[in-house]
């Protein structure tokens, strides 16, 4: 507690030639603005103490609960609780666990990879449109839809879409074999919140594009088609990258979605954590929940590995 | 090709405009069609037309319930994390700059655990500790934050959903103004430290701090994952069990619930809006 940082951040030359702490107070460099300061010294960090405290019992018991919890014994388990074992991560990565992993690794890149293709050219439309009106709704619009996940989007496709559903009697769906209740059912379902997504994440970044690039290309007798190849994309390409790890991570981790609509016909990692936290598994493999939570964390924290350092690279270029 | 480089100064653009229209055009029929069939879904009627799902909805069993625990959660919830935030956050701009790097990362972190794995650790910490804590005042601790009346660990699960959103926003609004300098112009002259923060500082992040209300005030009424795994009956979750016997009145909900959320996103664009309009001609 005593130890409150005195924030005197000694200057390199003066270190330098010092050498040592004692010495830095004769530097020759005083800071002319540093006494009229007036701050909370040393009490200033006494103000972030409730959040890390928060953080600390709120995400932090969490955390470490899922990491022992995936590597112990369940408490129903033969023999108590507590022993250390593989068993839980090794079942998650096997049988009907690993399916449903699989099922949604490829649900999420194929709804990413669809909404980052389909959301650029909505999202070039309305950069490139001089209606601002236009513009602004269809970013607005983009802002509602890509928050409008969860039951109520799986609910209105119920209803369009749906064994019942408004589009589905009025075209005869279920007669040309039709069922939302499905991989591409869910697809649909999924890239109705991942273009909106996309057509956000993306219009600042086609906004960062010059038009003066445009027109040197042009002058360079270069056409669209190659404007785009070696001009455009090769620019975007981190920012089209990102938006497509964060599409992927989103998609990845949507539960409500697809517990609302498919049930259990399209296995993903998601609701198979959801029917082993209530009871639906065999007992003693309680804790088989906490190791599949364990992987999804795994996969998020590689999808966010990939995201930043994107999202970095491509403010460098598009400020 | 050819008839490109032929017809250059008009033609390309003009087929620009007509490729523009038609992408827009498909982006809004795709967007438009399931809202469309869900709204006609809800009043559809083999005898006409019925608006029994939405007059039915105030008498229907459970709806105020639900309804008003979602409110007081998400009112509890935007307290909670403003009151985490905010401090921290004002705190570390004066004076801990050192500390902001840690934050950043604190607040960047809940993004790497999906919601589905947010609970199934909370449940295994609410297993876990009365094992071994029954004889311990924390026991009370865990009873209480699980009383179904108001259960506080669903705002534990919120606050940490929302608290990047939150903190973009926040940070975003503390970044647009100079705060150091009206520290110290409202210290020097002669305001004190809670003066200076509620009758200068917070003022200006007025648009941040209702931005992130908003933000969190949204993520609170739709959130599904967390209170139905814990067993809770929100307003989500109140949709979902009507979902199974009234599929009408589901649906109805859904477009209700939309509407409040493209209402409150208005709200916040217009708040937004008029803050700039202030600072701009101030």
């Amino acid at each position: 507690m005593t130890t409150a940082p005195t924030p005197v951040p000694t200057t390199p030359a003066a270190t330098v030639h010092g050498g040592g702490a004692g010495a830095s107070a004769t530097a020759p460099t005083p800071t002319p603005a540093r006494p009229t300061r007036r701050r909370p010294r040393g009490g200033s960090w006494l103000a972030t103490v409730p959040l890390f405290l928060f953080f600390l019992i709120g995400f932090g018991l969490p955390a470490v609960a899922i990491v022992i919890g995936a590597f112990t014994t369940s408490s129903d388990a033969e023999g108590g609780g507590g022993q250390f074992t593989l068993d839980n991560i090794r079942d998650s990565v096997q049988g009907a666990y690993w399916t449903a992993m699989l099922s949604s690794l490829k649900l999420s890149a194929l709804t990413a990879l669809l909404a980052t293709l389909i959301g650029l050219p909505i999202a070039q439309a309305v950069v490139t449109s001089r209606q601002t009106w236009l513009r602004q709704a269809v970013l607005t619009a983009s802002g509602v839809l890509a928050n409008f996940g969860g039951l109520p989007l799986a609910f209105a496709f119920v209803a369009t879409l749906g064994n019942a559903g408004e589009v589905t009697k009025l075209l005869h769906l279920t007669d040309h074999g039709w069922s939302l209740y499905s991989f591409t059912g869910l697809t649909i379902v999924y890239l109705y919140f991942l273009i909106p997504l996309m057509v956000l994440t993306i219009t600042p970044a086609l906004d960062g594009l010059r038009v003066q690039w445009r027109e040197a290309a042009h002058n360079n007798r270069a056409t669209t088609v190659q404007y785009w190849l070696h001009v455009a994309l090769p620019i975007l390409l981190p920012s089209l990258l990102g938006g497509f790890v964060l599409l992927f991570g989103s998609a990845f981790a949507a539960y409500a979605t697809a517990a609302a609509m498919v049930g259990a016909t399209v296995p993903l990692v998601s609701r198979s954590i959801a029917d082993a936290l209530s009871g639906n598994v065999l007992v003693g493999q309680g804790n088989l929940a906490l190791a599949l939570s364990l992987n999804m964390i795994v996969v998020a924290v590689l999808v966010m590995a990939v995201y930043l350092p994107l999202q970095r690279r491509s403010a460098r270029w598009l400020s | 090709m050819a008839q490109l480089t032929s017809a250059r100064p008009s033609s390309p653009r003009r087929k620009v405009r007509w490729w523009r229209g038609a992408v827009l055009l498909l982006a809004g029929v795709y967007f438009v069609v399931p809202l469309a069939a869900a709204g006609y879904f809800s009043i559809d009627d083999p005898k006409g037309y019925s608006f029994e799902a939405y007059t039915g909805l105030l008498s229907a069993p459970g709806f105020l319930d639900s309804l008003w625990l979602t409110l007081g959660l998400a009112v509890v919830t935007v307290l909670v994390l403003l009151l985490l935030l905010v401090p921290a956050l004002i705190a570390v701009r004066l004076g801990s700059p050192r500390l902001r790097p840690v934050i950043d990362v604190l607040c960047t972190l809940p993004l790497v655990v999906p919601p589905v794995a947010l609970t199934a650790g909370l449940i295994g910490v609410l297993r876990w500790g009365p094992d071994y804590l029954m004889d311990t005042p924390f026991f009370q601790t865990f009873v209480f934050i699980q009383d179904p009346d108001f259960p506080l660990v669903l705002v534990i699960a919120y606050v940490l959903m929302s608290l990047p959103l939150a903190y973009r926003a926040l940070d975003a609004g503390l970044r647009a103004v100079d705060l150091r300098t009206l520290v110290e112009a409202a210290r020097n002259c002669g305001a004190s430290w809670p003066r200076a923060v509620f009758t200068v500082v917070l003022p200006n992040l007025r648009g941040a701090l209702l931005n992130a209300s908003f933000l969190t005030l949204a993520l609170v009424l739709g959130e599904f994952t967390a209170a139905s795994i814990l067993g809770y009956q929100p307003f989500p979750v109140w949709i979902y069990s009507v979902g199974n016997s009234q599929a009408h009145m589901s649906v109805a909900v859904s477009i209700l619930s939309l509407l409040i959320t493209w209402l409150l996103l208005l709200l916040l664009a217009t708040v937004g809006r008029e803050r700039r309009h202030k600072t701009t001609t101030s």
